[in-house]
């Protein structure tokens, strides 16, 4: 399967979903994709067969926004009919814009920043004490991290040598109100984890092959847990999105939703 | 006098029932000596986490646990856990539905002279307040131990708020009438319902035994189901006695003297009279102290009444 091009086609899921709902948080959608791709497509042990096996692998949405690139992933992957996408954020649907457990394939709800983290603590130690080989995977927005709820995990990951967890960071530099340089200056991310006693790793986050990479080093680590920081785009895939601030969670209008399909099948035809 | 606090209870309940049941886990945030919950911690360390000062990380990782299929107790002063992980109960507790039990140890007043940082005169409010969310304050160390064991056969989240020390006993040991999500009634009578929660009921009891000497007949109820309430047993005591006095160590707004009146307004209409802490900082002092000065002990009780009643 080309999993590149597949980041592509799911993008056009999401800009679908948001068009028709007339809401939805499209530009972290748009960062966060080759994360979840590679997650859902090649690492994670998890599928619709083996969700209820206690020895599937974890994954939670901290940045629970970005629950549109989520519902079109577990979609893709048959945890439920793709057409049930059509319900999305409509009177009555468990296909909210947050994530719930209501959906199947979603561990735990979010949607209150600074909590995905600490809950994947509690499940790798959990797979720790009854010794499954189930790994963990958080992932958080970088305007997130300053929820001080973030560090408290941070500090009981390391104390507890949770190796069996991996979050991510999708580093994209924007948040609702500006870059996070203006609302809450975290330039020293990196170091910041590390000061942490995490292992981490610095990553593009819309290149599918570092990520993947950065996983499988993940991994092998041993004693620590990981954050790769994946430095995303914020809209990427569609140009007129990419780095607007504004695009956080704008709705496209009737020529925006044409011209967003239109690049995303020829960035996903630039793949093959 | 009982020796025996509640929280040395939950802590010999969990060990007991943790030696054959390897799901049970036990969380502190540095509270384990606070909590009576010391042998635990050393019988049992591999089902026991310290997550340090940080109960924000307490609740959430308690989730963790719990929707990974363990039975998760976190235990922390009911001052903090009600109100700084109240989001976390909010979310990953009560929303996600995850088998965690909150047990909020020195609640009320129990840190009386530390001020009211320390106090969770509002602990009621704000977790019955969460949809989903149970809340019970058990009276004495036996209907504590009852409690327990009911609740490590569920898988629902609850609230369960208990006092610093030893209180005297309500029950007699062999003795202890119980059953989930009801009021015990401790005494019948026709004049006057006395409903009570956690450590007021000892006062409430004493009040009714007095009460009765002076040739008032009041009917005691001990509600240590805050939520769900026990509507049936309200309504009940409406129709059959003149009119409700409630005890609670928490403010009046949105704790048990608010809940019965809602009960009563809608089915039975009754005057309902309620003793509580003041909306103000508690003044500073051991608990039993607070409670007379505030007439939440027996004494209290009675002289209320028996302005009640003329």
């Amino acid at each position: 399967m080309n999993l590149k091009k597949k980041a592509f086609e799911l993008r056009k899921d999401v800009v679908e979903m948001i068009y028709r709902a007339k809401t939805g948080h499209i530009g972290g959608d748009l960062s966060v994709m080759e994360i979840l791709v590679d997650l859902y497509y090649k690492q994670m042990n998890v599928s619709p067969e083996n969700f209820k096996n206690p020895d599937r692998d974890r994954f939670v949405m901290s940045k629970g926004h970005s629950v549109e690139a989520l519902y079109s992933v577990l979609a893709d992957r048959g945890f439920f009919p793709k057409e049930k996408l059509e319900t999305f954020a409509q009177f009555g649907s468990e296909f909210i814009g947050h994530p719930t457990n209501k959906v199947n394939g979603i561990e735990m709800n979010t949607g209150s920043l600074g909590h995905g983290l600490a809950v994947g603590v509690g499940m790798a130690l959990a797979a720790k004490m009854d010794k499954r080989p189930s790994r963990v995977y958080v992932v958080m927005g970088d305007g997130e991290l300053a929820e001080g709820s973030v560090w408290e995990a941070a500090m009981a990951g390391s104390h507890y040598k949770l190796d069996n967890l991996t979050a991510f960071v999708d580093r994209n530099h924007l948040q609702i109100s500006g870059t996070t340089e203006q609302v809450m200056n975290q330039k020293s991310q990196e170091q910041r984890w590390a000061a942490f006693g995490w292992n981490v790793i610095s990553v593009p986050g819309n290149d599918l092959d570092a990520i993947d990479g950065a996983v499988e080093i993940a991994k092998r680590v041993k004693d620590k847990p990981t954050v790769i920081v994946a430095h995303t785009t914020k809209g990427f895939g569609v140009s007129f999105i990419e780095n607007q601030v504004g695009w956080h969670h704008h709705v496209p209008n009737d020529e925006e939703y044409a011209a967003a399909l239109k690049e995303l099948d020829e960035r996903g035809a630039q793949c093959e | 006098m009982n020796k025996i606090a509640n929280k040395t209870i939950i802590n010999n309940v969990l060990l007991e029932e943790s030696a054959n049941d390897k799901d049970i886990v036990v969380l502190c945030s540095d509270s384990r000596g606070s909590a009576g919950l010391g042998p635990f911690a050393k019988e049992r360390p591999d089902q026991f986490v310290e997550v340090g000062i940080a109960e924000q990380n307490l609740v959430s990782i308690a989730a963790g646990l719990a929707v990974s299929g363990k039975k998760a107790f976190a235990v922390s002063p009911a001052s903090f856990l009600s109100t700084r992980s109240m989001e976390q109960a909010k979310v990953d507790v009560a929303y996600s539905h995850t088998n965690v039990k909150l047990i909020g140890i020195s609640g009320g007043v129990s840190y009386g002279e530390l001020g009211m940082t320390h106090q969770s005169a509002n602990d009621i409010a704000t977790m019955a307040s969460i949809p989903g969310m149970r809340a019970y304050l058990p009276s004495d160390r036996f209907q504590t131990e009852k409690l327990m064991r009911a609740l490590l056969k569920d898988t629902d989240p609850a609230y369960v708020r208990i006092g610093r020390n030893a209180v005297e006993d309500v029950y007699e040991e062999g003795n202890v009438p119980f059953e989930m999500n009801k009021a015990t009634m401790i005494q019948d009578g026709a004049d006057i319902t006395i409903i009570a929660a956690g450590e007021m009921v000892q006062g409430a009891k004493a009040a009714g035994e007095a009460l009765k000497e002076k040739g008032i007949s009041a009917r005691v109820l001990d509600m240590y189901c805050i939520k769900p309430i026990d509507e049936e047993a309200i309504i009940k005591a409406a129709k059959e006695t003149k009119m409700i006095l409630t005890v609670e160590e928490h403010t009046k707004f949105g704790g048990l003297g608010s809940m019965v009146a809602q009960v009563t307004a809608a089915n039975c209409p009754t005057k309902v009279v309620s003793l509580t802490l003041p909306d103000t900082p508690a003044i500073s002092g051991k608990s039993p102290a607070i409670f007379k000065y505030y007439g939440l002990d027996g004494e209290g009780i009675v002289k209320k009444v028996c302005e009640l009643l003329g």
